[in-house]
């Protein structure tokens, strides 16, 4: 049972920073640009939350910068591709080279600037963003360990994948990001300003992206510096997102089975089933790849990407 | 009877003006932008060039702010890429090198694109067609050479080939959005890697090192110029292609197909055939890459045998305007970043991400800039004028 409870909590760990990096691509993608950088935008919150938190110490300032580094990263994608209409593909991919470029060589500069060749979070930071600890709830037998034991990222990531449902699903706004995503033009001749809301939703979306790279920098890496500490989340988040059939509130049950594919390798015994490790880590492409053709094959416009995703609009030129 | 139709017709004008009166206030509330974007005049290809070449200038600008952040002198640093690159006729063959596997699939991805299938998986198809080439260097390295070598060359394209085919089929048969679907076969093609180096293809003398062993010298490629004959192939490849895409049947089919596949449809041709065959060459090309560089550089098939060129090489292909000489033109400006940047690690302390940032604020320039050969900027109209 402990066994069991230790990897249901582990699970959920493993899956809150994909979940982050899921909601900012669907925001992105429910607008119609197939954003690329998830990578880049989490490294980029990667280095910037975890900047904070070193220098400011101040555990809210380390959220926030993580926020806005990756809203930075996203405002260039958006001005490169809403206004100059550039192949979203071309910039997405060069947002992730330049972000992990970006974050790998900031730490290594910091690094080099450091008393000791470290960079470690202080405790006291590290202590807010840590385990949450409820007088009584958190001491429960079974619920207590499963619902009241995580760090505040975990919370933060359910709160924000229901908030993200609710905007596109019941806002006005949000129906009207929807259209944008399946047919610009229809949407424009509708009244809907497009340009402003494709903007709002990558800026948006980059910075959820981007605390996802703090929950990588700073609890995954346990508050030391490490470079490459996103090392791929947000490709899988790129898959998630086909995963959860573009739906936020999908991506929280889909980011914790993505989590236990990642951590599976650890906690099934090898004299049960003989699978290499190379085959949990392919699982979560194996299984989006296997979604993508039987949703294709079922031909269901509900649970496939929208319409105008990832072809830039002109309005010169319906 | 007739009164309710009288009532209907009053019902109907009255909305009807009422629909004028909104639209009044709409125009008059919902003026032309301040500034818009507007389609521009083709223009003439010195000027396409001259604009191109300005946004350059531009980007090594942008690149040089950069730096100057740093607190280091641009020009020192653009400079010592530079002599990074060139300064020896070793840092010329490692350039080159470098050159290798980024041309060759660049043109490999470029082919993919001209039809307006967006393949993003050369990265997947690089590893597949080094796997497979992997498969003779490692139990049949004792072969002549003669033999041996065009083998794995041709195990390479068939590898790539397969790993473009399989998205190919299913976009013929389902329509399933290739995009996505090659982003995922890289990660599958990736991992098979590891489960490759972790079981059946463990080298047994590496003393629990994770790794596939050595190739035997018989396998690796031979040099030519101090550089593996890689660059012969990338060459002639380059050449091949200006002329399939320029001047062959089958190229003309390709660029229709791209342009509307229901015209294609419509002129006879056998859009899923070409599809088909057009993705086995493309990704059969990237697998190319995949056997040279594991063949020719790294002499083993080492994780990082792809290493990102597969996603470079969509950068490059696009930037190039999918032609085979530009493709040629900026794969080499990337290899001298790339090459020159890991100079100034040694010489100044810098980095070497600093090559993927300044690579990164380069190419956002450049594609910003893009955006000028086929649009301007208009002002709106004074007042009064009428547009």
């Amino acid at each position: 049972m402990d066994y069991f409870l230790s990897f249901i909590a582990a699970v959920i760990l493993a899956g809150t920073p994909i979940l982050f990096g899921t909601v900012g691509e669907i925001i992105n993608e429910k607008a119609g640009n197939l954003n690329l950088g998830v990578e880049g935008m989490m490294a980029l919150g990667a280095c910037a939350g975890f900047m904070a938190g070193y220098l400011l110490g101040n555990p809210a300032l380390a959220i926030a910068a993580s926020f806005l580094a990756g809203a930075a990263g996203a405002l260039i994608y958006a001005v490169l591709t809403v206004t100059f209409m550039a192949n979203q593909t071309v910039v997405g991919l060069t947002l992730t080279i330049f972000g992990v470029g970006f974050s790998n060589f900031t730490g290594e500069y910091m690094l080099t600037h450091s008393a000791n060749n470290t960079l470690k979070i202080p405790e006291n930071v590290m202590r807010a963003l840590g385990g949450l600890n409820i007088q009584g709830l958190s001491a429960l037998p079974i619920a207590g360990k499963i619902l009241f034991s995580y760090n505040i990222f975990v919370y933060l990531g359910i709160a924000v994948a229901i908030i993200a449902g609710y905007y596109l699903k019941r806002t006005k706004i949000g129906l009207s990001v929807r259209a944008i995503g399946e047919n610009p033009a229809a949407a424009d001749a509708a009244g809907i300003k497009v340009a402003p809301l494709k903007y709002l939703n990558i800026v948006v979306g980059g910075g959820i992206c981007g605390i996802g790279g703090a929950y990588a920098s700073i609890i995954t890496c346990g508050g030391v510096w490490m470079s490459n500490s996103v090392n791929g989340l947000g490709w899988i988040a790129v898959a998630l997102v086909i995963f959860a059939s573009w739906n936020p509130i999908k991506a929280i049950l889909g980011s914790y089975v993505f989590g236990a594919f990642s951590i599976l390798k650890y906690y099934v015994p090898k004299s049960y089933i003989p699978a290499p490790n190379a085959f949990y880590d392919m699982l979560p492409f194996l299984v989006t790849a296997l979604i993508l053709v039987i949703a294709s094959i079922r031909d269901s416009k509900e649970n496939s990407q929208p319409a105008g995703c990832g072809i830039n609009y002109f309005r010169e030129e319906r | 009877m007739k009164c309710s139709q009288s009532l209907k017709y009053t019902d109907a004008q009255q909305s009807q003006q009422a629909a004028v009166s909104i639209m009044d206030i709409k125009a008059s509330e919902r003026k032309e932008p301040l500034i818009r974007i507007v389609k521009r005049n083709e223009l003439s290809r010195t000027q396409v060039l001259a604009l191109r070449l300005s946004s350059a200038v531009m980007a090594v600008a942008a690149g040089g702010l950069f730096i100057l952040m740093l607190g280091f002198n641009p020009f020192m640093i653009y400079a010592s890429i530079v002599s990074g690159a060139f300064r020896s006729s070793v840092a010329l063959q490692a350039t080159i090198k470098i050159m290798i596997p980024l041309l060759i699939s660049s043109l490999g991805v470029s082919l993919a694109f001209k039809m307006k299938f967006w393949n993003i998986g050369a990265e997947g198809q690089i590893i597949a067609g080094a796997i497979f080439a992997s498969y003779f260097a490692l139990y049949h390295g004792l072969w002549p050479r003669q033999a041996l070598i065009p083998a794995m060359l041709a195990a390479g394209i068939v590898g790539g080939g397969i790993w473009g085919l399989i998205p190919a089929i299913f976009k013929n048969k389902f329509n399933t959005n290739e995009t996505l679907f090659t982003l995922m076969l890289n990660y599958i093609a990736l991992n098979l890697i590891v489960f490759l180096r972790d079981g059946p293809w463990a080298d047994p003398e590496s003393g629990g090192f994770p790794k596939i062993a050595r190739f035997v010298p018989n396998v690796q490629l031979p040099k030519l110029f101090g550089v593996q004959i890689g660059w012969i192939f990338a060459l002639a490849l380059a050449v091949f292609l200006h002329v399939y895409m320029k001047r062959s049947k089958h190229g003309y089919e390709i660029s229709v197909v791209g342009e509307s596949a229901s015209t294609a449809e419509y002129a006879g041709m056998n859009v899923r055939w070409i599809v088909l065959r057009t993705m086995f060459l493309s990704g059969g090309i990237c697998g190319a890459a995949g056997m040279i560089q594991a063949a020719g550089s790294d002499y083993t098939l080492a994780q990082s045998v792809a290493g990102g060129v597969g996603f470079t090489a969509i950068i490059v292909a696009w930037l190039a305007d999918l032609s085979p000489l530009g493709i040629f033109i900026v794969s080499f400006l990337f290899s001298v970043l790339s090459k020159g940047c890991s100079v100034m690690q040694s010489t100044y302390g810098i980095s070497t991400y600093s090559s993927n940032v300044l690579q990164g604020v380069i190419l956002f320039f450049v594609l910003g800039c893009e955006f000028f050969i086929r649009h301007r900027f208009a002002l709106r109209a004074p007042e009064g004028e009428a547009h």
